[in-house]
């Protein structure tokens, strides 16, 4: 009976990770297709043409350009910025703390649509145009509390006695912060970056409320669901897939190591 | 030394915060004042004057009653469906998963890095009238002769369920994989069975994350317009669909503006209420920490 039941429950993570992957072995399965027509719906033939010319279709490799620099842009200030919070409310005990809580967790509650139209009435207000620089402040804004709640979650673990030892041993807090703490929390960093970088290069509801005329992929494929689907769609969105988890597996797979290391050792 | 540390604390921790909180105090906080004050303006696009116009949020409820119940409705249904499924997943991973937690963990959450618009519409593809999964189920008879899947409610709470599972799996495998294992051997010491183990220490212990998976899958779920618009039509659209339409098409920026704050509002009705029948206000003090 254990037996049964300990078994029953693999099998429902198998069927439930295959669930997960039916979408995306579709996406990926159509980025090989050979569509006749505008729409990319029905299998018609194998073909690699759409990966030996992934821009090949007017508008998209601008797109693409678009997301990446904000995507890269907004996940590096936005890591920043977050950084600097969760240093603040892990290591001190100040006025405001539980206001600062409220303010990070805020956003992360709020519905996309909520945000996107907010910031519109915001630029309305103050005229100021939209386009890139309206998209970036707003992937900074909504990349924050993502950023602050990651590498919170790093520093609470953390041992201050090795900080301390540093510190007797003669070294100011400077020097104490760059050769001790930051190695020690990098990698909390470096996954709050990557996840900011994906939520950045996936977020269409609150940049389509504050483009203007600028595209960015998601914006792209929205337009272009209603006109024509190239598969070029998807051999861009398999390219996200394929580097975005790739970077987290290398992150993991480092981690785990280290965190075999520092066992043993 | 460690005088000179004092002396300094108390502004370090303002210094190492201000950057990031004046950003999102003018692009978090300032907006919604502005969208506050939109929702009590008049006017035609671009010139809203403002005066306390109340009866825009009385026009938007009576006008879309029917989209805001729809909303609460499929954002509730895809919330408990996506538990359902989450939960024996997340317990799998935090208490089968061993050396390989992680690896596992990321391979959950793996399909959600291809873009959203993408994953949705390969959604489509897959209920698609010609699909394969429609021309099974006529085959087996469940679906009549000219049955559809596409364009029903049932597409759209499907999609909304698929799309915002990261945001269940995760709080969930947190809050499980936190649980001290010695409690769990300490209740079948004490001859507790397995089911009632689970029920008297695994699901109690677990009850945060519950919670912010609920949260976190409910609000993204009650604002969306996407599933409604690619796998839906008009007849399925919600809240977030009209909202869209009346700042994007319309331009009728006080209705619109009333409307995404009569969804905050009955949004956060919903949760305390949530949170008052799961009995603690320890939960909110878990997701929030």
């Amino acid at each position: 009976m254990r037996w049964v039941r300990r078994h029953l429950l693999d099998a429902y993570a198998l069927v439930a990770v295959v669930y997960l992957f039916v979408p995306i072995s579709v996406v990926i399965a159509f980025s090989f297709n050979n569509p006749i027509g505008r729409f990319n719906y029905t299998w018609q033939g194998f073909t690699f043409e759409n990966w030996l010319h992934p821009f090949g279709y007017p508008g998209l490799g601008g797109a693409v350009k678009v997301s990446i620099e904000i995507a890269l842009l907004s996940s590096l200030l936005a890591t920043i910025l977050g950084t600097l919070i969760a240093l603040a409310l892990v290591r001190y005990r100040f006025r405001g703390s539980a206001t600062t809580n409220l303010l990070i967790f805020i956003p992360m509650t709020t519905p996309e649509i909520v945000m996107g139209a907010s910031l519109l009435t915001l630029f309305l207000n103050w005229k100021v145009p939209q386009g890139f620089t309206t998209i970036l402040i707003a992937h900074i804004m909504f990349n924050i509390s993502y950023v602050v709640v990651t590498v919170r979650a790093r520093l609470v673990g953390f041992d201050r006695h090795l900080e301390e030892a540093a510190m007797d041993l003669g070294a100011n807090e400077l020097v104490t912060f760059f050769r001790v703490t930051l190695p020690l929390i990098a990698p909390g960093i470096l996954a709050a970056g990557l996840l900011a970088f994906a939520l950045s290069i996936d977020d269409f509801v609150i940049t389509y409320f504050n483009a203007g005329s600028t595209i960015t992929f998601p914006l792209f494929v929205w337009g272009a669901a209603r006109v024509a689907l190239p598969p070029q769609i998807n051999v861009i969105g398999t390219g996200i897939f394929v580097i975005a988890v790739g970077g987290m597996l290398v992150n993991v797979l480092f981690q785990n190591r280290r965190a075999r290391r520092l066992s043993t050792g | 030394m460690g005088k000179l540390l004092h002396r300094r604390a108390w502004v370090t921790p303002y210094a190492l915060l201000t950057p990031g909180m004046a950003w999102l105090f003018v692009f978090f906080l300032f907006p919604m004042y502005y969208l506050g004050k939109m929702a009590l303006s008049q006017g035609l696009f671009p010139l809203f004057s403002f005066g306390w116009a109340w009866g825009n949020f009385s026009y938007a409820v009576s006008t879309y009653s029917t989209q805001f119940v729809r909303s609460l409705e499929y954002a509730g249904i895809a919330t408990a469906v996506a538990l359902a499924i989450s939960y024996p997943l997340a317990y799998w991973i935090a208490f089968r998963g061993g050396r390989w937690k992680n690896l596992f963990l990321l391979l959950v959450i793996a399909p959600f890095f291809v873009t959203y618009l993408i994953r949705t519409l390969a959604w489509e593809t897959i209920l698609s009238d010609n699909g394969v999964v429609v021309s099974v189920l006529k085959d087996v008879h469940i679906l009549g002769s000219d049955g559809r899947l596409l364009a029903t409610s049932a597409a759209v709470i499907a999609g909304i369920t698929y799309n915002f599972l990261p945001f269940m799996v995760l709080p969930l495998y947190v809050s499980l994989e936190q649980i001290d294992h010695r409690l769990i051997e300490a209740a079948s010491d004490l001859y507790a069975s397995r089911p009632s183990s689970f029920l008297r220490v695994t699901l109690p212990l677990s009850l945060p994350g519950v919670f912010a998976g609920v949260l976190l899958t409910f609000i993204p779920a009650a604002g969306d317009f996407i599933n409604a618009q690619l796998l839906g039509t008009p007849q399925q659209y919600m809240i977030g669909n009209v909202i869209e339409s009346e700042f994007l098409s319309l331009r009728d920026y006080p209705t619109a503006a009333a409307l995404s704050f009569v969804l905050m509002g009955s949004i956060l009705v919903l949760v305390l209420v949530f949170a008052r029948a799961l009995g603690t206000d320890r939960l909110t003090a878990g997701t929030a920490a």
